[in-house]
């Protein structure tokens, strides 16, 4: 270990305890790092693709998730390395700019990495690699601008969007019913989208799950539902044109939040109490009652005494309603959360056009449906299957058409899928490479190389001989001139994804070319880890 | 270079083979467990828990068994949450539907050894069930309109069910119990109102449907035993020391004669509740919380019956049949319904006295009695007669039947078959392993009834090779017989929901390829 000397030959303490903390230098250092970046992308690269595997992990408590998504994966890896850590952070911002491609990100930046060994190995600076990578970047994200196209759809043809969440749902479990679930997602979407402004909130869309039933019972509700039943089991269980006071107030006595006694010291106080106890709670109903509500959704619990005075005048309520719920309730409706009885209007009342209360399979389960609402610009997708990890795959899978869908709204360029874009760029950077004078140009053409190895992840995964497929497909592309040759990972028979349909958006792939290579700069630029030995 | 460390410590990661590997034998070790519980001749197991007081359970019902065992293996757990949802959904076959996924897991083992990938077989599986569905609704019959044949099916139903239980020994008794106490239901699945009473003693046949409703309480003391011509309120309110609800409040005094005014006042206000309640106009008061002695006291005085401390499910429940509100207020008197019985008596079944409504005004709810010879006997009856129940009640909502005793799996197989013919590619490996699985439920069926299954299963398979045969095994003659003649019958329901769930959970095991398990949580030592 290089030490620093004072002039009397005693040496200078740089790192704290320094005999107890491991430390790795230089080339070491950087092997290390590319190492455990590859060992993470390996996991994921059979996920890849449509015939990509599923992986199963148990949590610390035991619960077992099954999924093919590169976000959840990693994010329920127990990791330790800081390197491996880089990599889910990498999986996890894809996820929350694009929604999907978390899989091929991390496989893309496996792959640089993976490049940058060999050429470490050859004696070129890491920084060199890391700049040239940059460069190789700009010039696949430009092409793939200029390959993409645009793309049209309205409101009425919405034929091409189901198109794209198809091919993103096409490599989950749930491919059985991709169509129906693709068209769910885009229906859901196009309800809530802002057209005029192409941005849409995905908050507004709930996805709900319930265990039970299959997977083709899955469907689009245009309103709410709401995991809870009415408050008392006698209250009416459907309501037509309901008008709903959505209340953050307990149907309980006040309890100021300063602190006070009342205090009891004779027989008339003890009646006047009890008067106005009595009274408070008939005056919280009427107040209800007055404004015309013939529904309370409340976010907290009532007294007994104030449920049976609901019931008694025929006022239902549901209590306990979580605050994310109260509020796409009080969206849908068009009604407005009511903090307290006083300020209750009739304004402020919001509108469904049915509320009915639907009961499931042979337990006590029972949900609440909001339908017909005023406004219709928040739905709910409610997935039914065969037990808990298919919901939530589903649930995940829905998430990332969804995604998908929203960027095609925000951004409506495409590329094509099935390994033709990284073809077709890896085409480009290597013909671009050759104009660049220095070492640079070897990092360039390695990047072009690491863009090859998505779709041979796809082909291995699909059981296709990789090298021979991906030459064939890439001499055919040059060959024709066509960007849209891929891989046929399903035994259709064509090469050509523009007649297969299998899309993918623009914006996801740039992301993901960008957001690889950013990674891969960055533990390329580490020369020293410390880390604490163990204790 | 290899990577030393990327997991934190215990953490295991297991990938390709060895992973598959690991899951095929969780899931298959899972199946063969609940095994020997399939069909008329299984086995029960006796599970015993490991917390305080080692309570004992004695079972053949599959959820129950799969519910209480502590599994670490993943893909174990997979399945035992199939068997859960199968629980919650149709209340039977949960048993079946984790032998299903046990044996299509079994084949696909064979055929991944056969290098045959993952993804053919699910592609191979998810065309066979499709066929095996339709197939089985082509043979499925609907008597919905013909109101006898329809109850004739239901009793084939319950005793089918039931013949695989604790219960077999008097099916048909349990069955029309089982029947009658859902007819009454008139279509809704509702089972919160068929009320369960468990009584120890007797013998199981002494089992019996009450049309009335059966409350588990006992009568105050000096109040009557006995109404005729009842007027019920159902409340849940506070009848101990009804507190101020006002937040803060607190009686400060400065003298002891104010205390006892106070009291005097408490009281009083008591007084006057029990007076409002008593001006409904009632004889009888059911509360769902405790009744102190002194509103009791004066209940008696008034010749109402009080009964207190009624469970929740008991109150709703009451209130369904009695046709009352379930009041907390008690300011009008008016416009508070109040339910009605004809006759309110104290009965003693065994040496317990419990509380008899009959003659109640709406006749949707009913309670079945079960007596028998030790608890054990009890809790296994009642989660046979749940079984019942529930596939009963799925069964009124959606009449198509089946018949039983492999029955279907022989029809599916055969169309599975068929299809395997057609299709090319590897794909018709997997269709015909799944054929293979179908045919391995009756097989397991023969076997646990001590009979030459594959004697049995390859005559059966020759006798469904003829149009419409109705041939199935019977196991309490050791041949192949014709349920239909039988009357041995299933819900298609129950079956449709163990051939979907059955495959979609085998599909999703195949589909991994790598299992990663995180460092158990460390409990935190509370010394």
């Amino acid at each position: 270990m290089a030490l620093a000397f004072d002039e009397f030959g005693r040496p200078f303490i740089i790192i704290k305890e320094q005999e107890s903390k491991t430390r790795l230098r230089g080339l070491d250092a950087q092997k290390a790092n590319i190492a455990a970046g590859k060992a993470v992308a390996r996991i994921l690269r059979t996920s890849l693709g449509p015939k990509g595997m599923d992986k199963m992990l148990q949590s610390p408590d035991g619960d077992v998730t099954i999924t093919n998504d590169g976000a959840t994966i990693l994010e329920q890896m127990d990791v330790d390395n800081q390197i491996a850590k880089l990599m889910v952070e990498l999986s996890r911002s894809q996820d929350y700019e694009i929604g999907d491609g978390t899989t091929g990100v991390v496989v893309m930046a496996g792959a640089l990495l993976e490049q940058a060994q060999r050429l470490l190995e050859r004696g070129i600076h890491p920084i060199r690699i890391a700049e040239g990578y940059e460069m190789g970047s700009r010039i696949a994200y430009e092409h793939l601008e200029h390959i993409a196209q645009k793309f049209e759809f309205d409101a009425t043809n919405i034929q091409p969007l189901i198109q794209t969440c198809m091919t993103t749902l096409s490599s989950k479990i749930v491919n059985r019913c991709k169509c129906s679930l693709a068209e769910i997602a885009v229906k859901a979407v196009l309800a809530v989208a802002d057209l005029e402004r192409r941005d849409l909130n995905l908050d507004l869309i709930k996805v709900e799950g319930k265990v039970g039933g299959k997977l083709e019972d899955t469907e689009l509700i245009y309103g709410i539902i709401v995991d809870k039943d009415m408050s008392h089991p006698q209250m009416p269980k459907e309501i037509q044109d309901a008008k709903i006071a959505i209340l953050t107030c307990p149907f309980e006595p006040p309890k100021p939040k300063t602190k006070h006694k009342v205090d009891i010291d004779t027989v008339e106080k003890f009646q006047t109490l009890r008067q106005q106890e009595q009274k408070y709670f008939d005056d919280m109903v009427q107040k209800c009652k007055d404004v015309g509500a013939t529904l309370v959704i409340c976010q907290w619990g009532f007294d007994d005494e104030a449920n049976h005075l609901l019931m008694h005048r025929n006022l239902p309520a549901v209590r306990w309603v979580g605050g994310v719920e109260l509020e796409l309730i009080a969206i849908a409706t068009g009604g407005r959360i009511v903090p307290r009885f006083q300020e209750l209007t009739p304004e402020k009342l919001g509108r469904a056009g049915l509320v009915r209360e639907k009961a499931f399979g042979t337990t006590k389960d029972r949900m609440i449906y909001i339908e017909h609402c005023a406004n219709s610009r928040a739905v709910t997708i409610f997935i039914r299957g065969g037990n808990k990890m298919m919901i939530e795959e589903t649930k995940r899978s829905i998430h990332d058409a969804l995604c998908v869908a929203r960027n095609l709204i925000r951004n409506n360029s495409i590329v094509y899928g099935g390994g033709s874009a990284e073809i077709s760029c890896s085409v480009a950077v290597e013909a671009a490479a050759d104009k660049y004078p220095g070492v640079e140009q070897y990092a360039i053409r390695a990047f072009a190389d690491a863009l090859d190895s998505v779709p041979m992840a796809l082909a291995e995964n699909s059981g296709l001989q990789p090298i021979e497929t991906l030459s064939a497909v890439k001499s055919q592309q040059i060959k024709e001139n066509n960007p849209c040759c891929g891989i046929d990972c399903n035994d259709v028979g064509t090469n050509d994804m523009c007649e297969q349909n299998v899309f993918e958006t623009l914006i996801g792939k740039q992301q993901q070319i960008l957001l690889a290579t950013q990674v891969v700069k960055m533990i390329l630029k580490i020369d020293d880890v410390i880390s604490p030995s163990d204790y | 270079m290899a990577v030393e460390k990327l997991f934190k410590d215990e953490a295991t990661e297991e990938k390709g083979e060895r992973a598959r590997m690991a899951s095929f034998v969780g899931a298959m070790a899972i199946a063969d467990l609940v095994k020997t519980t399939l069909g008329p001749k299984g086995m029960d197991k006796i599970l015993q828990s490991t917390g305080r007081g080692r309570s004992v359970t004695v079972t053949n019902d599959g959820a129950t068994i799969l519910k209480s065992l502590h599994i670490d293996n993943p893909a174990a757990i997979v399945l035992v949450d199939i068997s859960k949802v199968q629980d919650d959904e149709v209340g039977d076959g949960t048993t079946s539907v984790v032998v299903l996924a046990g044996e299509l897991l079994r084949e696909a083992e064979k055929l991944v050894n056969a290098k045959i990938h993952p993804m053919t077989i699910i592609s191979g599986y998810r065309m066979a069930a499709e066929c095996a569905r339709s197939a089985l609704l082509e043979k499925v019959v609907d008597n919905k309109q013909d109101a006898e044949k329809f109850k004739s099916d239901l009793m084939k139903i319950a005793m089918t069910t039931l013949s695989s239980k604790i219960l077999s020994q008097d099916k048909e008794h349990f069955a029309k119990l089982a029947v009658d106490a859902v007819m009454r239901l008139k279509g809704s699945t509702n089972l919160e109102a068929i009320q369960i009473i468990k009584k120890p003693g007797g013998s199981l046949k002494d089992s019996f449907l009450d049309e009335g409703f059966i409350l588990d309480k006992k009568i105050g003391i000096g109040q009557p035993k006995r109404i005729e011509n009842a007027k019920i309120l159902v409340a849940n309110t506070a009848m101990d020391t009804d507190k101020v609800k006002i937040y803060g409040a607190r009686v400060r005094v400065d003298s002891m004669s104010k205390v006892a005014e106070i009291e005097g006042a408490e009281k009083e206000k008591m007084r006057e509740k029990v007076q409002k309640i008593i001006s409904h106009g009632i004889n009888c008061f059911v509360n769902r919380q405790l009744i102190y002695n002194f509103p009791e006291e004066l209940f008696a005085d008034a010749g109402v019956l009080a009964i207190e401390h009624a469970d929740f499910d008991g109150i709703e429940r009451l209130a369904l049949v009695t046709g009352g509100e379930i009041a907390s207020t008690f300011d009008n008197p008016e416009s508070v319904k109040l339910g009605h019985c004809n006759l309110i008596e104290e009965i003693m079944i065994g040496e317990d006295k419990l509380i008899h409504f009959s003659g109640c005004e709406m006749g949707q709810a009913c309670t079945i009695v079960l007596r028998g010879a030790s608890s054990h006997v009890l809790d296994e009856a009642d989660r046979s007669l749940h079984d019942a129940l529930c596939v009963l009640s799925q069964t009124v909502n959606d009449s198509r039947v089946l018949l039983g005793g492999g029955w279907p799996e022989m029809v599916m197989a055969k169309a599975v078959d068929e299809l395997a013919r057609k299709t090319p590619g590897k794909k018709s490996h997997a269709i015909e392993a799944f054929s293979r699985a179908l045919l391995a439920i009756p097989t397991i069926i023969a076997d646990n009834a001590g009979l030459d299954s594959a004697e049995l299963v390859s005559q059966l398979r020759a006798e469904h090779h003829k149009e419409g045969s109705t041939a199935g095994i019977d196991v309490i003659s050791g041949s192949v017989g014709d349920m239909a003649e039988l009357g041995i019958s299933e819900a298609f329901k129950v079956k449709q929901a163990v051939l979907l769930s059955a495959t979609e959970a085998a599909e999703m095991i195949l589909r991994v390829d790598e299992i990663i398990t995180c460092a158990p949580r460390r409990r935190e030592d509370r010394m």
